[in-house]
């Protein structure tokens, strides 16, 4: 996205650089993660550990092995049970590995390329036919180790699956910390597996709704600074921010449109009830999308970027519409089940429409096929709220409130409600998890 | 060895350049608490510049204190904004106060508790913050005198999951501003 700014959003950027900090205390940073059902038919592989260079660096095949076990269509033989420890196929004796009852298996190694560079070559390999799959070198620097094991993940799970993987990706989340006049608000952004948290912001005053630009260069959030609500977009790598919309009353629930030339936002003014509007952030004009005495809130864009979905209760309880961009067009209602559906997401094909839905006094992430209308319960709440789509639409992530005196805590499900894990954070609560695109390799 | 890598990584995989360009210094967040008071104390203190209000220090609390004036909360049944029994009484009270103190200015916060959808319930603190402002302006105060917010779920006074600490939180909150604070 190319964002040339106006000088009146330049002004706000000088305050927003006070207000930053980076890096999270790492040791008590990382998220556990843990398996709460699973798939009926995974495919089992062997993702031998990897022949590393740096003796102690990160644990390559114990990166992957926990990707692809952690999306549900994977089992992964343990350790204890592999019969040797090849790190190139013609190493491997294949008919030991079949004995173990393993499909395929990874071997690979950490090559030391000079200069802080490092290569990590992988190939996975079929046990059956002793054939390679597919096989790959992934470089970069030794910092960068375990984004690129996310990029072995990938790699096994599209060969394997045909969908692309979507490992290699991160993810943006509020943490909620402290407790009273100690109470901080975050928004972190973090590897889509929980780890290399990374603080973008810091305010003493509630941060919410961040979503990702269509490129992942751009975060836009609420935050509400001196007790004013008001809509940011904040360059992720730079911290370089702008104040895109600070009217009166209420400025909430920022989209980026498919291109990432517009923003669309919920508005209420002094007085009256939110509506949603469209911010082109170019000429900064306003266009107003909803006009009926209800709330209007939380638009998502169609793939297409020629309508929104979002929540509202102009028949009463919340539910998700559709409108069209197109001047004169009129809603349509989209949800008809339970009482209670908001927080609309749209798969990245557009296909399918994840919310939060009330059942039976509980509240779950269910999603809705759009062409067949079938409707889906994933989770079993009961404070389930704010899903979001990964970038291969395969996975959901969400927050999860289950401790009854505590926070949220992020939670993944997969898109056929099958398998479930949290990711569970040391410290603090989390909410309003945000899944980003794929990356620009 | 390992948490040193782990380190250079979290370093590497994503907002380094921000680290090297801003002023607030990574070496301040040692400690996970220590690191979350003392980068927001610089953040907020000397960034947003923000007035107290009803966060942070509460131990005075600014306007008047008889009677029920002292009390500053209007409670709601779930997912109403409908003012009802005592907060019928506390609105009255506060609405008579500013319609005499034309100089006295308030902001109403409104909150929902924390189920649901959150941009949603932004927009329910923000009709129930509206009802107590249309009840206040029928008796007599002056649109001026009134700025409004909803935090929505953002900011219970109660953590807790249950149906007490729920309707502890579905509420709104008369916040009187000092002369200094701004209103909008």
């Amino acid at each position: 996205m190319k964002l040339i700014p106006t000088a009146a959003w330049i002004r706000t950027a000088a305050i927003a650089a006070l207000l930053l900090a980076c890096g999270l205390p790492t040791a008590q940073a990382q998220l556990t993660i843990k398996i709460t059902s699973g798939v009926n038919h995974p495919v089992p592989i062997a993702i031998v550990p990897f022949a590393e260079a740096p003796s102690d660096s990160v644990d390559v095949a114990g990166v992957i092995q926990h990707d692809l076990v952690g999306s549900g269509r994977f089992s992964a033989l343990a350790r204890t049970q592999m019969p040797a420890t090849p790190t190139h196929a013609a190493q491997v004796a294949f008919p030991d590995w079949k004995s173990t009852g393993v499909d395929y298996m990874v071997v690979g190694r950490v090559v030391p390329l000079g200069g802080g560079q490092l290569a990590v070559d992988f190939n996975l390999l079929n046990v059956l036919t002793g054939q390679s799959v597919v096989r790959k070198r992934f470089t970069g620097t030794e910092a960068a180790l375990r984004n690129a094991a996310h990029r072995v993940s990938d790699a096994v799970y599209q060969a394997i699956t045909g969908i692309r993987g979507a490992f290699d990706t991160h993810i943006a989340y509020i943490a909620d910390v402290g407790a009273g006049a100690a109470q901080r608000f975050q928004l972190v952004v973090a590897d889509a597996d929980g780890y290399n948290q990374h603080l973008i912001l810091e305010s003493r005053f509630p941060i919410m709704s961040p979503v990702w630009s269509p490129d992942g260069k751009w975060l836009a959030y609420v935050s509400f600074e001196d007790h004013l609500s008001a809509v940011y977009l904040q360059r992720v790598r730079t911290g370089q921010r702008y104040r895109v919309s600070a009217r009166a009353g209420e400025n909430g629930a920022p989209s980026f449109s498919p291109n990432g030339q517009e923003l669309a936002l919920t508005l209420s003014g002094v007085s009256g009830y939110p509506q949603i509007y469209v911010l082109d952030l170019h000429t900064r004009q306003l266009t107003r999308v909803t006009n009926t005495p209800a709330i209007n809130t939380g638009a998502v864009w169609a793939p297409d970027g020629r309508s929104l979905y979002f929540t509202s209760d102009r028949a009463g309880s919340p539910q998700i519409y559709r409108k069209s961009l197109t001047p004169g067009s009129f809603p349509r209602r989209i949800t008809f089940t339970d009482s209670y559906n908001a927080s609309p997401r749209i798969s990245p094909h557009g296909t399918r429409l994840a919310m939060v839905t009330q059942v039976d006094g509980r509240y779950c992430i269910a999603v809705q096929n759009l062409k067949s209308g079938a409707f889906r319960v994933l989770t079993q709440g009961p404070l389930d709220s704010t899903p979001s789509f990964a970038p291969n639409g395969a996975t959901i992530i969400y927050a999860k409130r289950s401790d009854p005196n505590g926070g949220a805590i992020l939670a993944t499900v997969s898109v056929d409600g099958m398998t479930g894990m949290t990711l569970k954070p040391t410290h603090g609560a989390v909410q309003d998890p945000t899944w980003g695109p794929f990356p620009q390799h | 060895m390992r948490r040193i890598v782990t380190v250079m990584v979290l370093a590497a995989a994503l907002g380094l350049a921000a680290c090297a360009s801003k002023p607030v210094k990574p070496a301040s967040q040692s400690a996970a608490g220590a690191a979350g008071a003392g980068a927001a104390s610089q953040g907020a203190g000397s960034g947003a510049n923000a007035g107290e209000g009803s966060l942070g220090n509460q131990q005075s609390v600014p306007g008047p204190q008889q009677g029920l004036l002292a009390d500053r909360t209007i409670h709601f049944a779930f997912n109403s904004a409908v003012i009802r029994g005592r907060g019928i009484q506390i609105v009255a009270a506060h609405a008579k106060y500013l319609a005499d103190h034309p100089s006295a200015r308030v902001r109403l916060e409104g909150n929902t508790d924390d189920r649901g959808s959150p941009e949603y319930n932004i927009g329910l603190g923000m009709r129930r913050a509206e009802s107590v402002r249309q009840a206040m302006l029928l008796q007599g105060v002056s649109p001026s005198q009134i700025t409004v917010v909803s935090y929505g779920e953002e900011r219970p006074v109660d953590p807790a999951n249950n149906p007490i600490a729920w309707a502890k939180n579905r509420r709104v909150d008369i916040v009187y501003l000092t002369p200094t604070q701004p209103a909008q």
